[in-house]
């Protein structure tokens, strides 16, 4: 096990959008496994990953009813990430750029996600060993 | 000298900007700054020969070291087998290494 390291991870596509998202949560999960600290910052559409009123649904075209489609929701992900993190000893730290989550009116997130402001994405870089910034197109 | 990380996600085919961004990794190891581009989504898809392979050829005889997301492959049905030589598969957490590392990590 390397030293325990504290990253920044920021994120702005929305979810359901784009491979980028999948990819971040694999980086995200690979890194909190390992007992890391790590701070997501959201913005823009990214602010709904944690958006708690994400629903599965059934898929009639293809005859499946919910439980068979098993749909994802990425704020399931979000909390088991951060379950796993605890579980390794480290932390996820998830935060929603607050003016970009009362544009969108997704304020209700998940237990464990809070809300700020640039400043805190910069004081929170500042804090990390390294950050990484995955835009958007 | 620096070490880079440089994450290629997008597809040669669909943007020339990929071109810019290889082109990024080459000035950097002529520099001789130590460079890994790691492909993932679809950029995996020049990893692979083709009419886009030799920029990525290209990088590697100039020192970039030129790894492909084991995911990404498996999603596109890309085979180890099929990968350019000097291309090697990766686990996503070859980029946790790396910011671990201290990396200076760019994403395009």
């Amino acid at each position: 096990m390397a030293d325990k390291k504290t990253l920044s991870v920021v994120l702005m596509d929305a979810p359901y959008e784009s491979a980028r998202s999948t990819t971040a949560f694999r980086i995200i999960d690979a890194a909190v496994r390992r007992g890391h600290t790590v701070k997501v910052f959201c913005y823009e559409g990214a602010v709904a990953q944690a958006f708690v009123k994400q629903a599965p649904h059934a898929n009639a075209v293809h005859g499946r009813d919910l439980a068979a489609e098993d749909h994802p929701n990425p704020k399931d992900w979000i909390a088991a990430m951060m379950a796993a993190a605890e579980a390794a000893g480290g932390k996820l730290e998830w935060m929603n750029c607050g003016l970009c989550v009362d544009e969108r009116g997704v304020g209700e997130v998940i237990p464990g996600v809070t809300r700020g402001s640039p400043v805190d994405l910069w004081k929170g870089a500042e804090a990390s060993d390294n950050t990484l910034v995955v835009p958007t197109k | 000298m620096a070490k880079y990380l440089l994450i290629e996600s997008r597809d040669p085919f669909e943007t020339n900007d990929v071109a810019y961004y290889y082109d990024l990794a080459a000035g950097l190891a002529k520099d001789g700054n130590e460079v890994t581009l790691f492909l993932v989504q679809n950029g995996v898809l020049p990893a692979r020969k083709s009419t886009r392979s030799g920029a990525l050829t290209a990088l590697v005889s100039a020192g970039v070291k030129v790894l492909a997301d084991e995911f990404s492959l498996r999603e596109r049905g890309i085979a180890a087998a099929r990968l350019l030589s000097g291309v090697s598969p990766a686990k996503i957490d070859v980029v946790v290494d790396q910011l671990e590392e201290g990396r200076k990590a760019l994403w395009h």
